[in-house]
């Protein structure tokens, strides 16, 4: 790292001399005196100015032209003074371009500084060529990925000449690339023409595609054309191959999505038999504790998270104690009735919410940790959002596992759900475990909750969507049987999202509907039965 | 023969679960406020306190509708235990069907003027009737269409169901699911059906301005009309043995096929007879109403009219009607007072009438009649679907 | 005016119309066995509830089934029935039906009627309509939609109604019956339903000594026009009726015979009653 710093600072100096001999030529040198200028320079001659306060290599200079770029500088009309005009959370901020401080001035204090086409593109390639001696490898490795979409022949040799001096690999290969393309697409000699080609056959940048594709078209090297044809196949069936993943990767978020929501139910129905129609609600009111809890701690989103899983499951679950020792209970095997009544509920808890938070959708901020992706390759991105989801799902899974099979909750529920009666006669006091039962799969739809509020937007009726495909689900995978519930969240998950491309997204979702009842009509019992003497 | 006659007078008097008792009764009833209504609107000068002002005539003509829907959903869950939550579906078919025919009615009186074409096909720049859409300006086509698409869905939704015997709560959710996947459906633009905002703008019906009062009077008292036809002959229905064959498949299905019925068949016909007279109801529904849209479809409309049927009593065809007509009632007032506190309401309905009221308002009135009278009180058999 | 007596004679009420009877199913015994059964298995989750069993039914006989709980005596019946299908094996009604081809109601339409261990009448309807339903007519949706009671019909409703002695309660529905009662009416729908093949399951339990032995002389009196399965746990009414006793054990059949002879057979005392027994009858 010292050594490369070092170099980074005779490339500077080389500059700063470079600058020197031009001096002589133009009256204002210094970064302040220059910049000073573009508050008065006319739009034409403006270029002339940024380019020589390139020269000066200032440090500001990055801050500088990124805002010229964005279009978003500005001078204070008094005093001529160069400003930042930025909208953060909604709000209008004012800083001072050198110290950052933010500023109590208005609108209309402000004049912008204009910008045009050649003044953009100058702009752009003089940002790229100050980071590319930035002093962090990942940022010189960001500009020298820039350039693929955009080459000139000057930011080239400068890499040419930096690529001696590079130390890191991963940016030297960046480098590679940059100056691969620019000698398949520029170089003299066919052969290493070709080389090149061959080169970057391994790469699926997008840039590189549309390189080959040009390639592949020009008629002057037949050669060359040839070699950039394979090349671009070879590209294609990877794209092709990484598009199928990332499908598969949707599919599976999908799936974790339906898995949460409907791991509950399989707990509430499968086990125990009782159909909650307010099971959504209960996946609606975890999302809304996420929110609450937001709302309680404005600065500490990121640990948020960890407050609203618990809360949701008490919130969720609370409320499930109270369905079933206030409503279910009563309504012990008769199912329809059952269906009704949690039907009430349903629509009295929707209310509810609607009149607590108002019927519009309410905004869940996500934790810094879980926003952002990661970049496979050029084609593949893992949004952390979605990843995390997907892990999270698998872990209330076996955890859910856990408890079924080994706590002694587990063993009462078991035993209540196969033989009531007997179960009772053991001394296992039913209704306790009908109530633990219940709260148990209702809290973990809360839980499912805090997961949807990171996907999408919180409202009242955020549960009521849920609710057919949950219940889809649990009867696919066989009523019961939770790892049937597991493989049948996937499945679905992972045909809605085949089918979506080809169908688009509803008719994808209607014909797995169609699916899933042609299915029970096949196999009423779902992919796992659960066998035995049928009990007339 | 005295075995039988007595027979004849307990069947009459014993049970409120049998279906009739009061039918006759009721459709008198009915087809008399029927005729005070119309001749209250076109006959009587608006001054006059017996004046019935038409926003009443079509209030009452939606009420009988939802009506004619209620007694459909009786039909299959209170006589054979097939609890329907996409009952609606069939209703929307049946509008839409009807719909249709008063969209090509429309002509070129639409906004782009296009003698053809629906406005909304006009403004997706589609250059002809989808094929489906052929045939609908004829009106006995377009009825029978009304009629058909509905009873065909539920032939085969019911024959598929029916003969891989599924029951009891799955089919409910796959009723369900049916309405939700019509829904989705129907709110696409490319299904042709106007898509969210569904047909509406309608002018007239069999060249009868459909905003003049006649018209509404007309349109209210065939309503009537249908639903006293719907009542007798689905009396008639559950007299017969086939109708007794129903309520037994309803007890104990299994004994039903073991003395030789394919229940299978049964509940076929009779689920397409109840999506049948869904489907009318929609039809009539709609130019009463002045629109039909997808939101007919959505899963809460299916289970709403459960609910009608579950407080008037189930298993009683004139409770469903009465319970239709009541909570209607209530909504209308109560959405009139307090928009907020329906849904509550709604909710709280489900929840006391499942817990206090299993045989609804009318299995209520009829123990309590029963107990004043000093009769043993009528043996409850609650299904164990 | 001739078409119009045609008319009046269609309309008739008194009388059933041709497509309106039950098709008649011709039940070939030529061979004297109403019933093969021929090396059945079933199994549920691994356990075999049917093991290789072989049973041959004779026509008009009165054969009892015994065997302990679990032994698949009711399995049997659902097969024959038609309500579960048998993993292999096969089952014959008479020589020409293959009975595991036909489903619930078609079996019932061939002629083999069936009473359940637990008592099950609709209980919802009148002893009086239970039997109504239960007679030997075309039960097709339509046919039924239009169905009256003729007076051969009517007759026969109230032969079986004193035979079961509910004449007085044919009024009541079926589910304020005691249970007793409902036994007797599930036998009278039997009855009414005029099947070849009766499987009984179960018939005296929850009955009076009284109602026993009326039972054992009705079962008695309804073989050799019928075909009569009985399974059953008491002893004393077995051997009250029984000619050929059948036990099964473990899903298949452990001895045939005479009550005598198989209270002698040193296999089912084995089974019953433990070993030692076993060999003091063998001593003996």
């Amino acid at each position: 790292m010292f050594r490369h710093a070092l170099t980074h600072k005779i490339f500077k100096t080389l500059m700063t001399l470079s600058l020197v001999f031009s001096v002589s030529l133009v009256q204002a040198t210094s970064f302040e005196e220059l910049s000073q200028e573009l508050t008065i320079v006319k739009l034409s001659k403006a270029k002339a100015v940024v380019e020589q306060l390139e020269q000066t290599g200032h440090p500001l200079l990055l801050p500088l032209f990124e805002h010229m770029l964005a279009g978003d500088l500005y001078y204070r009309v008094s005093d001529g003074l160069l400003v930042s005009h930025s909208t953060v959370k909604g709000k209008l901020q004012i800083r001072a371009l050198s110290t950052g401080e933010l500023l109590d001035v208005t609108e209309a204090d402000l004049e912008k500084i204009k910008v045009n086409n050649s003044l953009r593109i100058f702009l752009r390639s003089a940002i790229a060529r100050i980071q590319l001696t930035s002093e962090d490898a990942t940022e010189r490795k960001a500009a020298v990925e820039a350039l693929y979409k955009k080459m000139d022949s000057d930011t080239v040799a400068t890499i040419a000449s930096l690529r001696e001096t590079e130390t890191n690999a991963s940016v030297r290969g960046a480098m590679d690339i940059v100056l691969a393309m620019d000698n398949a697409k520029n170089g003299s000699d066919v052969d290493a023409r070709i080389a090149s080609v061959t080169f970057l056959a391994d790469s699926l940048e997008p840039a590189i595609r549309n390189l080959m594709i040009e390639l592949a078209d020009q008629v002057e090297e037949p050669r060359l054309a040839i070699e950039a044809r394979v090349a671009l196949n070879g590209i294609e069936g990877k794209i092709r191959f990484f598009n199928k993943v990332d499908t598969i990767f949707f599919g599976l978020s999908l799936g974790s999505v339906l898995l949460l929501a409907s791991i509950g139910l399989a707990i509430t129905f499968g086990v125990m038999g009782v159909i909650n129609m307010a099971h959504g609600e209960m996946i609606m009111l975890g999302a809304y504790t996420t929110y609450v809890v937001q709302l309680l701690m404005p600065n500490y989103i990121d640990a948020s998270i960890w407050v609203a899983i618990p809360a949701a499951f008490l919130v969720s679950g609370l409320m499930g104690v109270i369905i079933e020792r206030g409503v279910i209970q009563f309504l012990h095997g008769r199912p329809l009735e059952t269906l009704l009544a949690t039907f009430g509920i349903s629509l009295i808890l929707q209310q509810l919410v609607r009149s607590v938070f108002s019927p519009l959708n309410r905004q869940v901020d996500t934790p810094s940790w879980m926003s952002g992706s990661i970049e496979l390759n050029p084609v593949l991105f893992v949004t952390l959002n979605r990843f995390y989801i997907f892990i999270f799902a698998l872990v209330v899974f076996a955890l859910l596992v856990l408890i079924l099979n080994k706590t002694s909750l587990g063993l009462h529920v078991r035993a209540v759900s196969q033989n009531r009666n007997m179960a009772k006669a053991m001394g296992i006091k039913t209704a306790r475990v009908d109530a633990m039962t219940f709260g148990l799969g209702s809290g973990i739809a809360g839980i499912a909750g805090v997961a949807l509020s990171q996907l999408t937007n919180v409202g009242p009726n955020l549960g009521q969507g849920y609710i057919i495909d949950s219940f889809m689900v649990v009867v696919f995978g066989g009523v019961g049987n939770l790892f049937g519930t597991l493989v049948a969240a996937f499945t679905l998950g992972i045909a809605n999202k085949v089918l979506e491309p080809i169908t688009g997204a509803v008719l994808a979702s209607i014909l797995v509907l169609i699916f899933i009842i042609l299915f029970i009509q096949k196999r009423p019992k779902g992919l796992f039965p659960q066998k035995g003497r049928a009990a007339e | 023969m005295s075995a039988i006659s007595s027979r004849f007078n307990t069947q009459l008097f014993k049970r409120s679960g049998e279906p009739g008792a009061v039918v006759a009764p009721f459709v008198g009833l009915l087809l008399v406020v029927t005729l005070f209504a119309g001749v209250g609107n076109l006959l009587i000068p608006e001054t006059s306190m017996f004046y019935v002002s038409t926003y009443t005539i079509t209030l009452l003509g939606k009420y009988l509708c939802y009506a004619m829907l209620a007694l459909a959903v009786d039909i299959v869950w209170g006589y054979c235990g097939i609890l329907s939550l996409g009952h609606a579906a069939f209703f929307a078919l049946g509008g839409y069907g009807m719909g249709i025919y008063l969209m090509r009615q429309i002509g070129d009186r639409g906004v782009y003027g296009n003698p053809i074409l629906p406005d909304f096909m006009v403004f997706l720049n589609w250059e002809k009737l989808p094929w489906y859409w052929l045939g609908f300006d004829n009106f006995g086509f377009a009825m029978l269409m009304a009629v058909c698409v509905p009873g065909l869905l539920a032939f085969v939704f019911g024959w598929l169901a029916f003969r891989s015997r599924v029951t009891g709560v799955y089919l409910s959710i796959m009723t369900q699911a049916l309405t939700y996947a019509l829904m989705l459906a129907f709110f696409r633009n490319e299904m042709g059906f106007g898509g969210n905002n569904g047909l509406t703008d309608f002018k007239d019906i069999l060249g009868f301005n459909l905003q003049s009062d006649l018209t509404r009077v007309t349109l209210f008292s065939i309503t009537a009309l249908m639903l006293s036809l719907t009542l007798i002959l689905s009396q008639a229905i559950m007299k017969s043995r086939f109708g007794k064959v129903i309520i037994a498949v309803r007890d104990t299905e299994s004994r039903s096929r073991f003395l030789g019925y394919r229940t299978e068949r049964y509940k076929v016909w009779l689920f397409v007879y109840s999506a049948v007279i869904a489907a009318i109801a929609g039809a009539l529904y709609v130019p009463q109403i002045g629109i039909i849209n997808p939101g007919e479809f959505t899963p809460i409309n299916s289970i709403e009219v459960v609910i009608w049927v579950a407080i008037g009593g189930r298993g009683t065809l004139i409770g469903a009607v009465l319970g239709a007509l009541l909570v209607n009632y209530a909504k209308t007032r109560l959405t009139a007072i307090f928009p907020d506190a329906w849904l509550f309401a709604l909710g709280a309905l489900f929840v006391i009438v499942t817990l206090f009221l299993p045989k609804g308002l009318f299995g209520f009135f009829g123990s309590v009649k029963n107990k004043m009278m000093g009769q043993p009180k009528p043996n409850l058999t609650e299904e164990t679907a | 005016m001739d078409w119009l007596e045609t008319a009046r004679d269609t309309f008739r009420r008194d009388q059933v119309w041709n497509f309106m009877m039950p098709k008649e199913v011709h039940v070939d015994v030529s061979k004297d066995v109403i019933l093969y059964v021929e090396d059945l298995n079933v199994s549920f989750d691994g356990f075999k509830a049917i093991n290789n069993l072989n049973l041959y039914i004779r026509d008009g006989e009165l054969r009892c089934l015994i065997g302990a709980n679990g032994a698949g005596k009711t399995t049997l019946m659902d097969i024959i029935t038609g309500k579960t299908k048998p993993d292999s094996g096969s089952v014959w009604f008479g020589q020409t039906h293959n009975l595991l081809e036909h489903d619930e109601a078609s079996i019932a339409h061939m002629g083999i009627g069936r009473k359940f261990q637990k008592p099950t009448v609709f209980e919802a309807h009148t002893v009086y309509t239970n039997l109504e339903l239960s007679l030997k007519t075309n039960k097709g949706v339509l046919p039924t939609l239009f169905a009256r009671l003729s007076q051969t019909q009517k007759d026969r409703i109230a032969e079986v109604l004193d035979i079961i002695g509910l004449t007085e309660q044919q009024q009541m529905d079926a589910g304020s019956l005691s249970h007793g009662q409902k036994q007797w009416l599930e036998i009278g729908m039997l009855l009414a339903s005029d099947s070849r093949l009766l499987l009984v399951d179960e018939p005296v339990a929850g009955m009076t000594a009284e109602e026993t032995e009326k039972t054992a002389a009705l079962l008695n009196s309804l073989a050799g026009k019928h075909t009569v399965v009985v399974v059953e746990h008491d002893m004393e009414f077995v051997r009250s009726i029984a000619r050929t006793v059948t036990v099964l054990h473990q899903g298949s059949v452990l001895a045939e015979g005479s009550m005598d002879d198989i209270q002698r057979n040193k296999d089912v005392i084995e089974v019953y009653l433990g070993e030692e027994h076993a060999e003091q009858a063998g001593a003996a």
